[in-house]
């Protein structure tokens, strides 16, 4: 079965009288690792709201596999895994409680939650780790916590909020590079989103966001030859008259 | 979604509510060190200037600890049921409340979920309360205890409501303080949780009827007349009433949005 493509279609959003998303059309690319650029304040949050259903839909529309995700609101949650910039685990539990409180919302039995958990944590290295409380782990490994967690369900999409944001190196380029061979490995449809320019390959389809409109859409190289950018670097400083943040 | 579906997720919201409160100790201590401190202090004190004539559902005199005994029972859900608004309002600063709001099961039932899981943890309490008050000479009828039961079941369903739909009001962890000032000590102490209401009556007559429209009183005598096998049509109707309203008003209420907007800025 092919992946579901997910449109969005001139979605505009409104904070009172402040614009945070303004007739933004974008097309994820199915089973690829697509990345959302933008810096901090581009609308990048705003978006994931939307998708996520956390925030109505004030203008536009998003479709899923042609259908509207406000038709079909379960059907798209059940499809969908997320990675949110804020951490939403609950500290005071242990790894797996938090995995098989999250199971359970979508509908699984225990038994199956624990043999899916094991599975994730042991693709992510942190299966020794799952009776340790959340509280004691390092940035890094809740971040791999949380995107064990986005995979019980089995979702066809995969969307990532800054997933990477206050790591040190190397937890961030593990953490890119495990979700990469999650686009290979398992076809999944992954949205990054991110403000730093070395975790976006000029080989990724690339959506640049800027203050809540989107400046350019493609595969990055595609996008570099077209404003004679030598880099991901340079063509995101020239569409968006900012540097980003190198790693 | 099938029915089986909505039953592991009902299963897994009970589960959490437990891991939570195994982990909090102190917080089951501190719902049983509250109203025993009323019941051997505080009743001790006043018992000999606030003596209780024969009343429903009594049916001889009896001692003051034995009166207020419902009443702290109903206590412990009440404090219960804030504490289960507390605990909605950190899930929502801390960010785990877009896990709840990221299952694609309805919210309206996973939010009855979380008032079940919040009365199962409250009764455990308030049995707990129960046996150590039977040491203390609070004895009801052996069989009012499992009478009670489904009275006990309503009344923290409807304080957990009531909890629930504080908490879709509650913008900060910071004002809880003002649903203890402004919620928690009125529903108490303007009821007849402390005194049977001819007492308040014969002191003043507008106190009297704020006791008479506050629902929590109605919860206190349900749980009274259950403990002696009786049924009080008048508060079972308001009580079931108060649950319901404030079941569908918490549900009306709760807005993703205030979860979406919590924690740091955002890019």
């Amino acid at each position: 079965m092919s992946t579901p493509s997910l449109e969005i279609k001139s979605v505009t959003h409104r904070y009172g009288s402040r614009v945070a998303l303004e007739s933004v059309d974008i097309t994820l690319q199915p089973g690829q690792f697509n990345a959302l650029l933008g810096p901090n304040g581009a609308g990048k949050s705003t978006l994931f709201a939307l998708l996520t259903r956390l925030f109505k839909l004030q203008q536009g529309e998003i479709l899923f596999g042609g259908l509207s995700i406000n038709r079909e609101p379960r059907l798209f949650l059940s499809h969908m895994g997320v990675v949110f910039q804020q951490n939403t685990l609950d500290l005071d539990l242990t790894v797996l409680q938090n995995l098989e409180y999250h199971g359970a919302l979508h509908g699984l039995s225990t038994r199956e939650i624990r043999a899916r958990a094991e599975q994730e944590l042991e693709w992510l290295g942190l299966k020794d780790r799952s009776h340790d409380r959340v509280r004691a782990l390092n940035g890094g490994h809740r971040r791999r916590v949380e995107i064990a967690r986005s995979l019980l369900h089995r979702p066809s999409i995969l969307l990532l909020d800054e997933a990477s944001a206050g790591l040190d190196v190397a937890s961030r380029q593990a953490i890119n590079g495990a979700v990469r061979d999650l686009c290979a490995q398992r076809g999944l449809t992954v949205l990054w989103a991110t403000h730093i320019l070395e975790e976006v390959k000029t080989s990724d389809p690339t959506i640049i966001l800027h203050k809540g409109k989107v400046l350019a859409q493609g595969i990055g190289q595609a996008l570099c030859d077209d404003q004679n950018a030598q880099s991901i670097g340079e063509l995101f400083e020239h569409l968006t008259g900012t540097t980003g943040q190198a790693a | 979604m099938s029915a089986i579906q909505y039953l592991f997720a009902f299963n897994g919201v009970v589960k959490r509510e437990f891991w939570r409160f195994i982990q909090q100790r102190s917080r089951f201590l501190s719902a049983l060190v509250r109203p025993l401190l009323w019941l051997v202090v505080f009743a001790s004190g006043f018992r000999a200037a606030l003596g209780v004539a024969i009343i429903p559902p009594y049916e001889t005199y009896i001692t003051y600890e034995t009166y207020i005994a419902p009443g702290l029972c109903c206590m412990i859900l009440l404090f219960n049921g804030m504490q289960s608004s507390l605990s909605m309002v950190y899930d929502r600063e801390m960010g785990s409340m877009k896990v709840l709001l990221m299952s694609p099961i309805p919210r309206g039932w996973l939010l009855v979920s979380k008032l079940l899981a919040i009365a199962l943890i409250s009764l455990l309490q308030v049995y707990a309360f129960l046996a150590i008050a039977w040491l203390a000479g609070v004895e009801p009828p052996v069989i009012g205890l499992l009478t009670a039961l489904p009275a006990l079941v309503l009344v923290a369903l409807l304080l957990g409501s009531i909890g629930l739909f504080l908490s879709a009001r509650i913008r900060q962890l910071e004002n809880f303080a003002g649903v203890m000032n402004f919620v928690i000590f009125p529903m108490f102490f303007l009821s007849s949780a402390l005194y049977p209401l001819w007492k308040m009556r014969e002191s003043s007559e507008w106190l009297y009827w704020i006791c008479q429209y506050n629902p929590f009183t109605h919860a206190v005598e349900l749980v009274r007349f259950a403990l002696y096998q009786q049924l009080n049509i008048q508060a079972l109707a308001i009580t079931l009433g108060c649950t319901t309203l404030f079941t569908v008003l918490a549900i009306i209420s709760f807005n993703p949005e205030r979860s979406a907007r919590s924690g740091p800025p955002k890019g």
